[in-house]
């Protein structure tokens, strides 16, 4: 069994996921046939809904850990942390690919799409975050390139060679776009003075959102490779979650420093504490996502165990998340007015993305180099060498 | 043309007549229903701008020196001077015409309805019911301007409410009219400094917030604030590009080469 065969498990759980993904296609046909309004419960005073808060915005930030590793990994060399580097850009290169389908479903007019590389509207941040997204997501899939071709044995030279040459150049741009238009996700609100709630509104908004999808992508990396591990029976990469941690340690307080000067330095500060549904919904979100961690990352009897460094990066994701849905949500909500809950159908299509999601991860990791190669034969039966790359 | 031209509304003057709603609708061609909605609901309180209500006229009650009194206001596009919409969007789908108003051109729209988010007085409303929806409001009747004539609103006002003219000298009749009347108007002229200025002026002799206009809109045209964060872009790229340069350069020296293919392996699913 020498030959390279694509493999796909089927388990019980995969087959659901695939339900899923149809039953969401299903629901994608009907929205472009009938318009936004007949799937989703968006309204004028509610334009962005759970499409755009949930699966772009956070979407985006989760995938993170693919500039953060990139910066750690290729130009500060850290090589301790080369194990989680591509794991890292894959679900990176997942992530912006499912927000790319998830912003082209939102979209109204979506035949225009290409509108923006033509009609330059640079004073709008939208430009920004448009073409950031887009050139990064094409980087991305020139740095899959390489894994791809380590695979797929087709004589293909000129590219690897090109690739080599151009991919320092490559990886630092990789970094660059992604500062900008993380950043800029958050500067789309900028021009929301009047609408967003101080406690999140900003003009250092842009701030918070580059260095929250930064110091999220340690955490990201820390769960997806022990949820790998578990499922495919390896040994979770503890030490290197666990030195990770000071990464995020330190961003995390920077974070809170500044959160704090920011709040002072425009007089809302006090506002944290009046006791409205903004002030808790805010302090929920620094005491529960930003404090907590920080206190479970500096004490070494946590982050050095499993449980507790899990538990921590559980809490930094959720946290990054719970922001983004704080600024499009509940800092809007008093400005808006009205009422918005994601209709089912709306949620089915989310749920269905991140199926497809998990599905691709799953393909791509069982079929192409990504994960490291001693863990997995440490803890597997050498035999079943076969599978490994000849 | 170099002045921009604009419109100034005199609350006092308005008697709820919806003339206006009228003739914008029927210049506009805009969905007939409407109308005769109109008619089972006169001017009340909450009736709102929609792709078929390019301008409504709200209806607000008073108790004024002892008085009951109902004041009208007609709502429309404020078509500011220096526009949210038109700086939020991407496509310049949104654009500010030199003559004053803020038009739209739905061949370069994407529909992503930034503009709506942008938008500080939320009159931008969206066909969500329509696969290719577009995103509509008051245009200020650009083809009527160009002609030299009024909006068709402001044309057919029975009462004078709305002036159509020069911006710069509807700004000079708000502020005589203010002098002339001192105790009777409210000393604001809604618009003037408004998001940096509006194309549509108001004055009125009853509180702004209590006619469900927004107290809250800075004096700071809202582009400007996202400038302020946008100019940074170029600077960002080539500082932030040069510093991962310098970095990667100076650690690949002493980094040790690894043979990334035979670090990876796929995954063994059983």
């Amino acid at each position: 069994m020498q030959k390279k065969r694509w493999t796909f498990r089927i388990t019980g759980l995969r087959i659901l996921m695939i339900a899923l993904v149809i039953i969401a296609a299903l629901i994608c046909l009907i929205r472009f046939i009938y318009g936004l309004g007949s799937v989703t419960n968006l309204s004028d005073q509610w334009p962005w809904g759970l499409w755009i808060g949930f699966d772009l915005l956070c979407g985006i930030a989760l995938a993170g850990g693919g500039f953060s590793t990139a910066l750690i990994v290729h130009v500060l060399h850290k090589d301790k942390y080369l194990p989680i580097a591509r794991a890292a850009l894959l679900t990176s290169l997942i992530g912006y690919l499912i927000a790319l389908v998830s912003l082209f479903l939102d979209i109204g007019r979506w035949y225009n799409f290409w509108r923006p590389f033509v009609f330059w509207g640079f004073h709008s941040v939208l430009f920004e975050v448009f073409w950031c997204i887009s050139l990064y997501t094409v980087i991305q899939i020139l740095e899959f390139g390489d894994i791809f071709f380590e695979r797929v044995k087709v004589y293909f030279p000129p590219y690897k060679k090109i690739l080599h040459k151009i991919m320092p150049f490559l990886l630092i741009l990789g970094i660059v776009l992604p500062t900008l238009h993380q950043s800029s996700l958050g500067s789309l609100y900028v021009i929301a003075a009047n609408k967003l709630n101080p406690l999140w509104w900003s003009m250092i908004i842009p701030f918070f959102f580059v260095w929250s999808a930064f110091f999220l992508g340690p955490a990201m990396a820390t769960i997806e490779g022990t949820l790998a591990a578990k499922t495919y029976h390896r040994k979770p990469e503890l030490h290197v979650y666990s030195d990770l941690t000071k990464v995020t340690l330190w961003m995390l307080i920077i974070y809170l420093i500044v959160k704090v000067i920011d709040l002072s330095y425009r007089g809302v500060f006090s506002s944290a504490f009046n006791g409205s549904f903004e002030s808790n919904m805010f302090l929920f979100e620094m005491i529960g996502f930003v404090i907590l961690p920080i206190i479970m990352y500096a004490a070494p009897g946590i982050r050095t165990k499993q449980w507790g460094v899990v538990t921590a990066s559980v809490l930094v994701v959720a946290g990054v998340i719970f922001n983004r849905l704080n600024v499009v949500f509940t800092g809007m909500a008093k400005s808006l007015g009205g009422q918005y809950f994601p209709s089912l159908w709306e949620l089915l299509v989310t749920i269905g993305m991140w199926s497809a999601l998990i599905l691709l991860y799953c393909f791509i990791v069982e079929n192409f180099p990504i994960l490291n190669k001693e863990e997995h034969v440490s803890d597997r039966r050498v035999s079943s060498g076969a599978s490994i790359r000849a | 043309m170099t002045s921009k031209m604009g419109a100034l509304v005199d609350v006092t003057r308005c008697i709820g007549c919806e003339s206006c709603k009228v003739a914008c609708s029927l210049y506009n061609g805009l969905k007939p229903e409407q109308m005769q909605e109109s008619k089972t609901t006169p001017a009340s309180e909450n009736v709102e701008l929609a792709v078929s209500r390019w301008t409504v006229v709200q209806s607000h009650k008073f108790e004024k020196n002892g008085e009951q009194i109902r004041r009208f206001v007609k709502r429309q596009c404020f078509h500011c001077q220096e526009p949210a919409c038109a700086s939020a969007c991407f496509a310049k789908a949104m654009q500010k015409t030199p003559a004053g108003p803020v038009v739209y051109n739905e061949n370069l729209c994407v529909g992503c309805r930034y503009c709506m988010i942008a938008c500080p007085f939320e009159v931008l409303k969206f066909e969500w019911d329509k696969p290719f929806p577009r995103v509509l409001k008051c245009q200020m009747c650009p083809d009527r301007i160009e002609e030299g004539q009024m909006p068709a609103c402001a044309s057919v006002c029975p009462t004078g409410a709305i002036t159509f003219g020069e911006r710069e000298k509807l700004v000079e009749e708000a502020k005589k009219r203010l002098a002339e009347k001192p105790n009777f108007y409210v000393n604001h002229i809604y618009g003037l400094k408004e998001v940096g200025g509006t194309s549509w002026l108001y004055i009125s002799d009853v509180p702004f917030g209590e006619l469900g206009f927004r107290t809250d809109a800075p004096e700071k045209a809202l582009p400007e604030y996202t400038w302020e964060v946008l100019k940074w872009t170029p600077a960002i790229f080539v500082g932030w590009g040069a510093i991962l340069t310098g970095l990667y350069l100076y650690n690949k020296r002493r980094a040790a080469a690894h043979d990334e293919e035979e670090m990876y392996a796929p995954v063994d699913p059983d």
